[in-house]
């Protein structure tokens, strides 16, 4: 049997550690979903379409992003048929 | 084949593509993705009706082509599922980038692939050129020789699929437009038979899979080192599946009381001075010759090739050793070589044969009938080579304006 020093199964399985499941992917970003929380109907299309997944729950009440993933591809903006998703600029806001 | 009296099935005048399908229910898929395509439709039309019916517990994922299909079942595979899809030509060449993916991921998924005439011209017509194209995808490749063994091999390619040493997808094959719309008697077996044959995977250990919020993911690196290590475990796992083929073989004779020998079947072997090399459903039509050739007593027997990935070498050899010469027939081209895949793929162990001379056939492409007579100037070649005479190395036995103009 050959060796598991890379891989400690048969398949090219990788365990993720914990420093990569946090990297800070939404500093890509150069525009930011800002849900409109009168507008939002809790559909739940913005969740279905997020290419990477980071629409989550607030409250059974709508949805808010998750800004350390977003990328600011503006998918749920577009998908959204209330229109309550605006994609602002990252200027706009102060770090 | 040795086929044991003790009755544990029930007869079925059923085409290869039935065969397949029936398999495919007796080994219980958790997912079912496939696109349909001539010669495979009917595969994809039998299993629908099952699971329509209620006979088949499985999610069928109708997908809009056959990238979709591999990709849906490779997922699938890698949750933990046990899959099947099937295609032919086109099919197989559409969902290549899913096909390699699916064997770099380890993904067990077996597939039929029904074998036709591939792009380049368009061809609806049998030949084998689609396996051949895809021969280093890294997947294990059976061939099946008449409708009996399609449905055999199927299950037989879950068992070796599975296995926890092996964990390599397998690819069913069998002769389209022949095998695929031929109807013939199969032993159905019973359900209760076919979960005994796969229930040895249940006591093994399981195998990685996907679980949803899991830190594990798969196919997401590998460099240098890491993807050193993961073709070597590749590599060996495809040698081991050779000597687990032949248990499993032995296993299937126990339980169905079929067996067919394991990587290759040799047929009239034993004394024969002159061999010919074939798989799939020309090997029925040569069997047949071979006979007629013994009564004349023209001492000739048949290889016929049940395993071609991993190509079964150590088989062939202790088959072929000491054999005076050798035909290999091709139902497909090898582009830059000028004899058949099979037969340049068996050359490299010419050394290792004790004096074997070798020569290639092409015949069969695109739906040319491989004759008795086609077989019998096969022989008569293959014998007049043993004789010590000058014989041309490649021969296209349904086109002789290859030959007139000096050949190849």
């Amino acid at each position: 049997m050959s060796s598991n020093k890379y891989f400690k199964h048969e398949g090219p399985w990788s365990d993720a550690n914990d420093p990569l499941m946090c990297s800070d992917t939404g500093d890509w970003r150069t525009k930011r979903p800002v849900v409109d929380k009168d507008k939002c109907i809790f559909c739940g299309f913005c969740a279905i379409y997020c290419p990477i997944q980071i629409m989550e729950m607030v409250e059974e009440s709508h949805f808010s992003p998750d800004l350390d993933f977003c990328k600011g591809c503006g998918i749920c903006a577009k998908e959204c048929p209330k229109n309550a998703i605006s994609m602002m600029p990252e200027g706009d806001f102060k770090k | 084949m040795i086929t044991n009296a003790q009755k544990k099935s029930q007869i079925k005048v059923i085409t290869g593509n039935a065969a397949a399908a029936i398999a495919a229910k007796l080994a219980r898929p958790d997912v079912v993705a496939a696109y349909p395509i001539t010669p495979q439709t009917e595969i994809i039309e039998q299993i629908s009706q099952f699971h329509a019916n209620g006979e088949m517990d499985c999610e069928l994922i109708t997908v809009e082509g056959e990238n979709s299909a591999m990709n849906a079942v490779m997922a699938a595979s890698l949750a933990g599922g046990r899959v099947f899809t099937a295609t032919s030509s086109w099919g197989l060449v559409f969902m290549y980038d899913a096909v390699l993916a699916t064997a770099g991921a380890r993904a067990p998924v077996v597939m039929v692939n029904v074998n036709r005439e591939t792009p380049g011209i368009i061809a609806v017509s049998s030949g084998q050129q689609d396996m051949i194209s895809t021969r280093d995808a890294g997947w294990i490749f059976l061939i099946a020789e008449d409708c009996q063994e399609v449905l055999d091999l199927v299950l037989q390619a879950y068992r070796l699929a599975e296995d926890y040493d092996i964990q390599v997808p397998v690819m069913v094959h069998y002769d389209g437009f022949y095998l695929s719309y031929l109807s013939e008697g199969v032993d159905v077996p019973f359900q209760e038979d076919v979960d005994k044959f796969l229930s040895v995977l249940k006591t093994q250990p399981e195998r990685t899979k996907l679980v949803p919020g899991g830190k594990l993911g798969c196919g997401s690196h590998g460099i240098l080192g890491g993807y050193l290590e993961l073709r070597y475990k590749h590599v060996s796992a495809m040698e081991r599946a050779k000597a687990k083929f032949e248990q499993i073989d032995k296993e299937y004779e126990e339980i169905f009381g079929r067996s067919y020998g394991g990587l290759v079947e040799e047929y009239r072997m034993d004394d024969a001075d002159v061999v010919l090399v074939g798989s799939g459903s020309m090997c029925g039509t040569i069997k047949a010759v071979i006979d007629e050739k013994r009564e004349a007593g023209v001492k000739v027997g048949l290889l016929k090739m049940r395993m071609y990935r991993p190509f079964p070498s150590e088989a062939m050899i202790k088959a072929l050793k000491g054999k005076k010469a050798i035909g290999v027939v091709d139902r497909s081209l090898c582009f830059g070589f000028k004899g058949g895949p099979i037969y340049t793929e068996l050359k490299a162990f010419e050394t290792q044969l004790g004096g074997s001379k070798m020569i290639s056939f092409i015949d069969g492409i695109a739906n040319t009938d491989i004759t008795k007579i086609n077989v019998a100037t096969m022989i008569d070649t293959t014998c007049d080579l043993a004789a010590g005479k000058d014989v041309r190395e490649v021969t296209w036995v349904s086109y002789p304006e290859a030959q007139e103009d000096g050949g190849l």
